[in-house]
């Protein structure tokens, strides 16, 4: 299978031709309004040929609009959007390089797969012989041979989608928008959908422009990824610095699970920061950004950095960074498999998390509910974010 | 099984109440009018013979039978008046169904695209003219196109005529009158199919570079043909039959075959030749009545 694949011939998408330091895609100041709502509000971004971007928020946080007015079907009322250098801002869906791929796939109902896939091919003034060509090309792509004959109705959910993204493809587009394209499979379908986006773009050297509102799917997907809540772009990293460093507490607490403890600087010595928190106690951080000026701080900590030791036993001060012990009694143990997710009550007053992973099988080394514990972490795994 | 059968009983019963119904308030009564249609005029009560009469015995029913004849059907289509009178109301049909989709497309289609509040409204404002009579709707008219009628006044005032036009008993008014009163049965099919069209399929048709005339023509229209279907059956069925506007607004002139039928009726009492005409009209009307149920089917079977 792998063989038959790799033997189909795709060229690359057209590239514009860049400056070595232009970005394909810049967006300057877009600010979108739905009457009195704001839904876009100045959100500047540029975005790399090659890239594989994701756009996350909530629903409502403005994603869908920025998306909708790279595709043409919103215009901003304010702001610039360059493609290449040019200003597409109020150009007409028709007339921009750039195709989608809907949520709800749009596939023309009363139209074969084959014409589905020909459509904007044929709206290009492309050769038939091309097109029966390209669209041989795009089935292979997506493996629907033999489906070309069907009508959209015709086929599962998983094909549909298929046939969505080849007709999307077809035109080679500098940009490919993806609006939620996974949102209607179920969950064993969309894994494997996300590996193949992925190795699609990466071969197809294509740039890829995806929204979402799951957090995990821009991360195991995307390249890079820029965070919206209420119409402002907060944060655009890594998805490791966007996990590792996030920005602010709301980035923190909508990217996976955080433990978050509030409190009062008392003293940073340009190294070492300790923060004396109303629920665990004063904490030590080693945090080189930090927002000294700030009296009010949170730490914050991933689940998944808390160990739990049995009472006297565990955080070997001596060496390597300075360690936070944090003692208290196990409230809660919810078992997820992989790993299980302890509930600690400290005695400062407060409760932390603490995800161990489950490396073997045997239960002994496990906690209960009621045991007295010590939740620890490094003064580097934790992160400090303004309140 | 068993549970089947029994969930299957009602569910039958419903299936054979609409054939039920077509049985006796359809096909008892055509069988009326066919056994009319092959009689003749007679000056008596009924007018027209043979009569059957059960009572009479055998030999009386297989005379009434052996009387039956087709001499009715061929006067129709031999007789210039009764051709030129179907020739006209499949003419005015055709042409009037034209004119109420090119208006009523429009229509539908903006309504559709307004936002859902909105559409209620429309909906209402649509419907609303159905509150008054019809009849009175169309005396209203011939009102306002009279010779001191308001259009006259309207148009005198503005010097726009410098003497009153004649409105009234023209083909136009009557095409207006048509178009008027049929305008929400066009409009109402294709609404429904407009409203329940996904607009992303529009938005997608654009995004793949096609221009907004090309995405009507090649996604819009073809995804309401159902709509279109039903709107154009809606309206040419009953105005090829139709009698009371073209009565009412066109010249007398040349008649439509409802008129024609109706002096048959009323007028000469030829029952056995009104009884034909409507048969004839009756098999005229089957034909795109069947295309449409064909077109559809095909639609069905390729889904």
């Amino acid at each position: 299978m792998a063989d038959e694949r790799e033997g189909i011939k795709v060229a690359a998408a057209a590239k514009p031709h860049l400056a070595a330091d232009q970005p394909l895609l810049r967006i300057d100041g877009a600010v979108k309004d739905f009457g009195a709502f704001r839904a876009v509000d100045g959100v500047s971004l540029d975005i790399g040929a090659g890239e594989f971007f994701a756009l996350l928020g909530p629903s409502g946080c403005g994603k869908t609009t920025l998306l909708r007015m790279l595709a043409g079907f919103e215009a901003p009322d304010q702001g610039r959007i360059l493609l290449g250098g040019n200003d597409i801002a109020q150009a007409l869906p028709h007339e921009r390089p750039i195709n989608m791929m809907f949520q709800s796939y749009a596939l023309f109902p009363h139209l074969s797969v084959r014409d589905n896939i020909a459509f904007g091919l044929r709206r290009a003034g492309m050769a038939r012989g091309d097109i029966a060509a390209r669209v041989a090309e795009m089935v292979a792509l997506v493996k629907l041979e033999g489906m070309e004959k069907r009508k959209p109705d015709q086929l599962s959910g998983g094909q549909r989608q298929r046939v969505a993204l080849a007709r999307a493809l077809a035109r080679r587009p500098q940009l490919l928008l993806l609006d939620e394209p996974l949102a209607a499979l179920d969950k064993k379908l969309r894994e494997s959908t996300q590996a193949e986006l992925m190795e699609l773009q990466r071969r197809l050297g294509m740039t890829f422009i995806i929204v979402t509102h799951d957090q995990e799917e821009a991360m195991t997907m995307a390249t890079r990824i820029g965070v919206m809540d209420a119409g402002k772009l907060v944060q655009v990293a890594t998805p490791r610095q966007l996990y590792e460093a996030p920005r602010s507490r709301w980035i923190a607490q909508f990217v996976g699970d955080i433990n978050l403890f509030e409190g009062e600087l008392q003293s940073y010595d340009g190294h070492r920061l300790t923060i004396v928190t109303r629920d665990a106690g004063p904490l030590v951080v080693v945090e080189p950004r930090v927002p000294v000026g700030k009296a009010k701080l949170s730490v914050a900590i991933r689940p998944e950095k808390v160990k739990l030791s049995r009472r006297e036993s565990g955080g070997h001060a001596d060496q390597g960074p300075a360690i936070n012990r944090l003692e208290g009694t196990v409230s809660d143990v919810c078992y997820l498999g992989g790993s299980t997710t302890y509930t600690v009550k400290l005695d400062a007053g407060g409760t932390v998390q603490s995800a161990i992973a489950n490396t073997v099988r045997r239960d002994a080394d496990a906690y209960g509910v009621n045991q007295r514990v010590v939740a620890w972490f490094t003064s580097n795994d934790c992160v400090v974010l303004e309140q | 099984m068993s549970a089947r059968r029994i969930f299957a009983r009602p569910a039958r019963f419903a299936a054979i109440a609409p054939y039920l119904w077509m049985a006796l308030f359809f096909l008892v009564p055509f069988g009326f009018v066919l056994k009319i249609s092959l009689s003749q005029t007679a000056i008596a009560q009924p007018p027209y013979e043979p009569v059957f009469d059960l009572t009479a015995g055998w030999a009386a029913i297989k005379a009434a039978f052996g009387a039956l004849s087709i001499d009715n059907f061929k006067l129709l289509v031999s007789d210039d008046l009764y051709v030129f009178a179907y020739v006209r109301s499949l003419t005015v049909a055709i042409t009037a169904t034209a004119i109420l989709l090119v208006i009523g497309y429009p229509i539908a289609y903006g309504m559709a695209r307004l936002p859902t509040r909105w559409q209620a409204v429309a909906m209402v404002l649509v419907i609303v003219p159905f509150w008054t009579s019809f009849l009175i709707r169309i005396y209203a008219w011939i009102n306002i196109l009279q010779h001191d009628g308001l259009l006259n006044k309207i148009l005198l005032a503005l010097h726009l005529v410098s003497q009153p036009v004649v409105w009234l008993s023209t083909d136009s008014a009557m095409y207006l009158g048509i178009v008027y009163s049929y305008l929400p049965f066009m409009i109402l099919p294709l609404y429904a199919t407009l409203a329940k069209m996904e607009p992303a399929l529009e938005e997608a048709a654009a995004d793949l570079g096609a221009p907004p005339g090309a995405v009507f023509w090649l996604v819009t229209f073809p995804l309401s043909l159902p709509g279109v279907g039903a709107g154009v059956l809606l309206c040419f069925i009953p105005i090829v039959g139709e009698f009371v506007i073209p009565d009412l607004l066109a010249g007398s002139n040349s008649l439509m075959i409802g008129q024609t039928l109706w002096l048959e009726f009323f007028t000469n009492k030829d029952w056995p030749v009104a009884s034909a005409a409507a048969i004839i009209l009756l098999v005229v009307l089957l034909a795109p009545l069947l295309l449409y149920e064909r077109v559809q089917r095909r639609q069905l079977e390729e889904r």
